[in-house]
């Protein structure tokens, strides 16, 4: 009796997985089957596929500056939000300092912060500053949502860090650097890559903080909102399959480097 | 230990200023500017408008309450924003804690070397637009959509209309934040040690007393995060009420847009903001004033 409710509590949760999964990516099919339909209203099932709303999509130059705008931002999010979060990580898991629990929480406050509010809260002390929101000020924003998330999974990576060996080192005689660019940098490669997938992702993606904070520069995740609230055209989900095609391909390829990199760091 | 804060005292003033900073100060610094210019200012500022005149841009010249008496008004209708609100990210924790629970036992506990490849289907749609992502369901659930077309097809006399109504927007938020409370739950069971489910076991404990005796308050650390996460992500969602709602409902982050864009009464807008940070925040940090971190995050 015992095994058997394990067994159909065993099915129930892999059926209930398998079903919230196809419920994930229902909608973004949905998205995908609208972009590739012909004709301007989209409707089921899809009469004629074709190719004419992704054709224009790629055409348009409009959103070739979108995408370069969001490409940019993402690409400094990422270099600053990494360089900044290494060390938070090392803060937050490795040393022991007075203010670490405080750090610990504190750094969460932004992650735990409704967004939208967030943005309008820095278009505000922008604002103040006399700062003409721009691409340049988005990406401030971003680095105040991104670099606790980062920090986050670097620190997980952290824990595992076994800090005698940056001892023996020291005890060898090696410098501060020598010690980072030697022992702690290579233990750290999986985490801090992963880091970075996160924080391009996340920004490349992002819309609540670029919506207030860009200013006239603006994103893909603003531009498909701006048009799906008024003036709807296939290109929206066109160009939103795009986006999602592209991060998924980002994160097979950043995923097959962090598990190469793990199993080296196993091995070593 | 008084005795080592007051020799700390002593040598740190006779020493150089620089090496008397420990390390991890040092490597927290860059994070904690940031955090300072562009966290803890903004809300300052928030707060400063929000005790501006009405309707003004004369922050730090004016200090008055009228903002917030205009918000407790009876007459006005933005306590109904909140309650929607509140109501939204209540239910929305409710249910997501039921809905990812299974998952994320079955994570840690059953799915073996698939649950990799299982977390990675569930972190996927974090990096997809939400906007995207919300879009696809208009275009499933609209009239002649893939519902509606499709019933259609088969025969039926069409899909049910749910789109643009408040469970709609209920529907959107379980959707968008369910990665949010399945990946902390997840790493709270994760902390649950199995010799000591199997020792209950072997003492005749039932599963449903190893489930609320031993394996729940465990992983609660997790729960709890997850649940404040959903919660705080759920009070101030916009996106969902605005493109699967259609207006049916106004949250309280539509109404605080509102009033920086079309009514450009940036006081009044603040001091919702500010309202809003108060009620949010200060659940945050009565919850995560209970949590260890480096137990949460350390023990994998």
């Amino acid at each position: 009796m015992e095994t058997r409710s394990h067994i159909r509590a065993q099915a129930f949760v892999k059926v209930w997985t398998v079903f919230v999964v196809l419920a994930i990516y229902l909608p973004i099919l949905c998205g995908a089957l609208a972009g590739l339909s012909k004709g301007r209203y989209f409707g089921f099932p899809v009469r004629v596929f074709s190719t004419e709303w992704w054709d224009k999509t790629l055409a348009s130059l409009e959103i070739q500056s979108l995408v370069q705008n969001s490409l940019l931002i993402a690409f400094i999010v990422t270099l600053a939000s990494v360089v900044l979060a290494f060390f938070g990580a090392l803060a937050f898991a490795r040393y022991d300092w007075k203010g670490r629990k405080t750090f610990q929480k504190a750094i969460l406050l932004p992650v735990f912060f409704p967004q939208p509010v967030l943005g309008l809260a820095l278009l505000l002390w922008f604002n103040a500053l006399g700062i003409n929101p721009s691409w340049q000020t988005a990406v401030v924003a971003h680095l105040v949502w991104i670099v606790p998330v980062v920090t986050l999974v670097i620190a997980i990576q952290v824990y595992s860090f076994d800090s005698t060996l940056e001892e023996a080192a020291r005890d060898f005689g090696a410098s501060r650097w020598f010690i980072l660019r030697e022992v702690t940098l290579p233990i750290l490669w999986p985490g801090i890559w992963s880091g970075a997938l996160f924080a391009f992702l996340l920004s490349w993606g992002n819309f609540p903080l670029s919506l207030y904070t860009a200013g006239v520069d603006s994103t893909i995740p603003k531009w498909l909102y701006s048009k799906m609230v008024a003036g709807y055209s296939p290109m929206v989900p066109a160009l939103g399959t795009m986006s999602t095609l592209s991060a998924a391909v980002l994160l097979l390829a950043g995923g097959l480097v962090v598990m190469l990199l793990r199993r080296r760091s196993m091995r070593g | 230990m008084a005795v080592t804060i007051h020799e700390e005292a002593i040598h740190g003033r006779s020493a150089a200023a620089l090496p008397a900073i420990p390390a991890g100060l040092r490597a927290a610094g860059p994070v904690i500017v940031l955090l300072l210019l562009g966290f803890l200012a903004p809300l300052l500022t928030v707060a400063a408008y929000a005790f501006a005149t009405p309707k003004s841009f004369d922050v730090f010249r004016s200090f008055t309450f009228a903002n917030f008496s205009a918000i407790f008004d009876t007459s006005n209708t933005v306590w109904m924003s909140f309650a929607w609100s509140l109501a939204f990210a209540l239910a929305t924790v409710a249910l997501l804690a039921v809905i990812a629970y299974p998952i994320a036992y079955g994570l840690n506990r059953m799915f073996g070397k698939w649950s990799g490849f299982i977390g990675v289907l569930f972190v996927f749609p974090l990096f997809v637009s939400e906007n995207v992502r919300l879009y696809g369901w208009v275009l499933f659930f609209i009239k002649n959509g893939v519902l509606d077309g499709g019933l259609k097809w088969l025969g039926f006399s069409g899909g049910p209309e749910v789109l643009y109504t408040p469970g709609a927007i209920l529907f959107g938020m379980l959707y968008v934040y369910l990665p949010f409370m399945l990946f902390p739950m997840s790493l709270g069971i994760a902390m649950i040690p199995r010799d000591l489910v199997d020792a209950a076991r072997d003492l005749g404990a039932s599963r449903l007393m190893i489930w609320r005796e031993i394996e729940l308050p465990l992983a609660m650390p997790g729960i709890l995060i997850g649940m404040l996460l959903t919660f705080v992500l759920g009070a101030g969602a916009i996106a969902e009420s605005k493109i699967l709602g259609g207006q049916s409902v106004i949250t309280i982050a539509q109404d605080i847009e509102v009033a920086f864009t079309y009514a450009q009464n940036w006081p009044l807008g603040s001091a919702l903001a500010l309202l809003l940070v108060a009620i949010v925040s200060g659940l945050a940090l009565y919850v995560l004033a209970k949590l260890d971190l480096d137990r949460i995050l350390g023990k994998r």
